[in-house]
C-alpha cells in the first residue's frame, strides 16, 4: 500500500520552489529599503556639503560668520570625548560580560541583574544626560568637562556593548574552557588566553556600534550642557569642549540657509572620522577571527 | 530486570575485595601494584540524583584502567570526580573520599588546579583550542609559567612524538588544529594532555568520535603510554576494554559492580550481570 501520494507531491512540488524563489527575493528587497535610504541620505548631503568641504572648514574654529565658520573645535572635541568614553566603556562592559557569564553564580539574582542589563539598553538617551548632569557635572564637580561627557556617554553605551560581549562569551565552546581548566589553568587564564581571544570578534561587533551610536549622540551633551561656540581645544580632561553632533545641531538651528550646508558637511565630516574609526574595529576583528 | 535492580543493594563491590585481597596478601604479581587511585565510598548527586553510590576502587600505577558500563551508568561522571571536573556543574554535592597518592583530592590542602596538572584528562570529542598545532600543545607547560622558546620546542616535540602524531604534524606545526582531521586532532589533545607530564591520566571514551583506524592508533598509544602514565579509560566499547586494559570496573545504576583484573572480567566474572554486559546480552 502506498501511503505517500506520489502525484499530490508532484503537484505541490512547483508551489515549494515559487515560494523558495520568492523568499529571497523578498529579502533582497528589504535589504535594499535601507539601502536606498542610506545612499539617498548620503548623496543628499554630500550635494549640499560639496561647496563647504574644504581645508578652512576643517581648520577653523565655529563662528557666528558662515565664511569663517569651521569645524575645526568640534573634530578635536569629539576625538577627545571619544578617548574616554570608549576605553572607559571596553573596559567596564567587558570586565561585566565575564562577570555575568563566567565567575556569578548560576542563580535568580544573576538572571535578574542580566534582564535588567538589557532593558537599560533602552533607556532614552536624555535620561543619560541628566544622570550624568547630576552626578559628574553636579555632585563630582567636573562641570561640562570632556570626562564628564565621556563618562556619561560610556555609561549610556555599556549595555549595547554588555549584551553583545555576553553573547560573544557564551558562544565559546564549552569543551575547549573544560580543556583549559582540564590542565590546571586557572580560571583567569583561561579566560584571557582563551575565552578572551575566541570572544574578541563578537565583542567588536558590539563595540562598533556603541561607538557609532555614542560619536553621533547629541541629546545627552545637550543636557550636560556642552557649549556651541568656543574658539579652543581642550588641553586635559577637565577642560570644556566641543562636539560634532552639537556643533551640527546649532547650525542647524540657525535661520540663515547657508548653516544648513555648513550642518551638511560637518555631517560627512562625522560620518568620515566614524567610517575610519570602525575600520580599525574590523581589523583587529578580522585578525581575531578563528572558525570552529 | 528487577532481580538485577534488587541484586544491586545486596553486593555493591565485591569486585574491589578482591583486588585488595590479593594486594595484601603481597604475591610477586600484585606486590608492585602502586596505586594511584582510591576511592573510600564515594558518593554523588546531582541535585536529588543519587548518581554514584559508594563507591570503592583502587587503580594502579602503571596500568590501563577500564571502566565499562552502559550509558547513564555514571563512568564518565567517576572519571571527572577523580579531577574534580565534575563540580564545574552548580548542583553537584559529594560525599565520602578520594585519594590521589594517599592525599584527599578534596582536602584544602590540595587546590584544584595542583590536582588537574597532575590528573590530565583527554575527552570524549577531540576539542582542541583555535590555535595552532604548536600553541596547543604548549598550552598546558605555558600556563604553568614554562616561558623559555628551547624548553617549549622540546616538550612539544616529545609529546607529540609520544602521542604517535610528530610525522604527521612536524611540518605544520604552526597551522591550526583546527585543520586536522577528527582522529588527529584527538592526539594532539593526548600530546597536549602529556605536555603537562602528567602522573595520571583520565580519558572519558576518547575513540567514541574516531573512525576504526584512528582507534587503533589511540589503543595502541595507551599501550605505549602505560610505561610512563597511569591511564583510567572509559569506554562504550567493551572489545576495546578487553585489548587494552589490565584491570576493568563494570558500573551500573550508580553502582560499581564488579572490579577485577580484565582478564577475569571477561573471562570469568563473578557476578552474573557482569557476564549478561560483556557478553553483550544487554547494555
Amino acid at each position: 500500500m502506498q501511503l505517500i501520494d506520489k502525484n499530490l507531491i508532484a503537484k505541490k512540488r512547483s508551489g515549494r520552489l515559487t515560494l523558495n524563489n520568492a523568499m529571497k527575493w523578498i529579502f533582497f528587497l528589504c535589504t535594499m529599503v535601507g539601502l536606498i535610504v542610506l545612499v539617498t541620505l548620503i548623496v543628499d548631503t554630500l550635494m549640499d556639503a560639496v561647496g563647504y568641504l574644504n581645508m578652512d572648514f576643517l581648520t577653523n574654529f565655529s563662528s557666528s560668520r558662515v565664511e569663517s565658520a569651521g569645524f575645526y573645535g568640534a573634530i578635536i572635541g569629539s576625538l577627545w570625548l571619544m578617548l574616554v568614553t570608549v576605553p572607559v566603556a571596553i573596559f567596564l562592559s567587558v570586565a561585566t560580560a565575564l562577570y555575568l557569564e563566567e565567575y556569578a553564580p548560576k542563580n535568580k539574582v544573576t538572571d535578574f541583574i542580566k534582564i535588567n542589563i538589557s532593558n537599560l539598553a533602552g533607556v532614552p538617551s536624555v535620561v543619560f544626560g541628566l544622570l550624568g548632569l547630576a552626578i559628574f557635572v553636579r555632585a563630582m564637580a567636573m562641570g561640562n568637562s570632556v570626562l564628564a561627557a565621556g563618562l556619561t556617554l560610556a555609561l549610556m553605551i555599556l549595555p549595547v556593548i554588555v549584551v553583545s560581549s555576553q553573547e560573544a562569551i557564551r558562544s565559546v565552546p564549552s569543551t575547549v574552557r573544560e580543556a583549559s581548566i582540564g590542565m590546571g589553568a586557572t580560571k583567569w587564564q583561561t579566560v584571557s588566553r582563551i575565552i578572551l581571544p575566541a570572544a574578541i570578534p563578537g565583542i567588536i561587533t558590539g563595540i562598533i556600534l556603541a561607538i557609532s551610536r555614542a560619536i553621533g549622540e547629541t541629546a545627552p551633551l545637550v543636557v550636560i550642557g556642552v557649549p556651541t561656540t568656543l574658539l579652543v581645544t581642550p588641553d586635559g580632561l577637565l577642560d570644556s569642549f566641543q562636539a560634532m553632533p552639537m556643533q551640527i545641531y546649532a547650525w542647524i538651528k540657525m535661520p540663515q540657509e547657508e548653516f544648513q550646508y555648513l550642518a551638511a558637511a560637518g555631517i560627512i565630516v562625522l560620518l568620515a572620522i566614524l567610517i575610519l574609526m570602525n575600520s580599525v574595529a574590523i581589523f583587529i576583528r578580522n585578525k581575531f577571527s578563528r572558525r570552529y | 530486570m528487577v532481580n538485577i535492580m534488587e541484586a544491586n543493594t545486596i553486593t555493591k563491590n565485591p569486585g574491589t575485595a578482591v583486588l585488595e585481597d590479593r594486594a595484601q596478601a603481597g604475591t610477586q604479581e600484585t606486590a608492585e601494584r602502586i596505586p594511584v587511585f582510591k576511592t573510600n565510598n564515594f558518593n554523588l548527586w546531582y541535585g536529588d540524583n543519587h548518581a554514584l553510590q559508594d563507591i570503592n576502587l583502587r587503580f594502579n600505577q602503571n596500568e590501563v584502567s577500564a571502566i565499562i558500563g552502559p550509558s547513564g551508568c555514571g563512568k564518565s561522571t567517576f572519571v571527572k570526580a577523580l579531577n574534580r571536573m565534575v563540580e564545574l556543574v552548580p548542583i553537584v554535592r559529594t560525599e565520602g573520599e578520594i585519594l590521589y597518592r594517599d592525599q584527599d583530592i578534596f582536602n584544602r590542602k590540595m587546590t584544584v588546579e595542583e590536582l588537574r596538572t597532575k590528573v590530565g584528562m583527554v575527552f570524549q570529542k577531540p576539542n582542541p583550542f583555535p590555535k595552532s598545532i604548536y600553541d596547543n600543545v604548549a598550552y598546558g607547560p605555558r600556563v604553568h609559567g614554562i616561558r623559555k622558546k628551547k624548553v617549549l620546542d622540546e616538550v612539544v616535540e616529545k609529546s607529540l612524538r609520544d602521542a604517535a602524531i610528530w610525522d604527521e604534524v612536524k611540518d605544520r606545526l604552526n597551522e591550526n588544529a583546527y585543520g586536522l582531521s577528527g582522529g588527529q586532532q584527538q592526539r594532539i589533545c593526548i600530546a597536549r594532555a602529556l605536555a603537562t607530564e602528567p602522573d595520571v591520566i583520565l580519558m572519558d571514551e576518547p575513540t567514541s568520535a574516531l573512525d576504526p583506524i584512528s582507534t587503533t592508533k589511540v589503543e595502541d598509544l595507551m599501550h605505549e603510554l602505560k610505561k610512563n602514565y597511569s591511564i583510567i579509560v572509559v569506554t562504550h566499547n567493551m572489545q576495546q576494554a578487553a585489548r587494552v586494559s589490565d584491570t576493568t570496573a563494570f558500573f551500573y545504576q550508580g553502582y560499581v559492580v564488579e572490579h577485577d583484573d580484565t582478564k577475569v572480567i571477561f573471562g570469568n566474572p563473578r557476578d552474573q550481570r557482569t557476564e549478561d554486559y560483556v557478553s553483550g546480552r544487554f547494555g
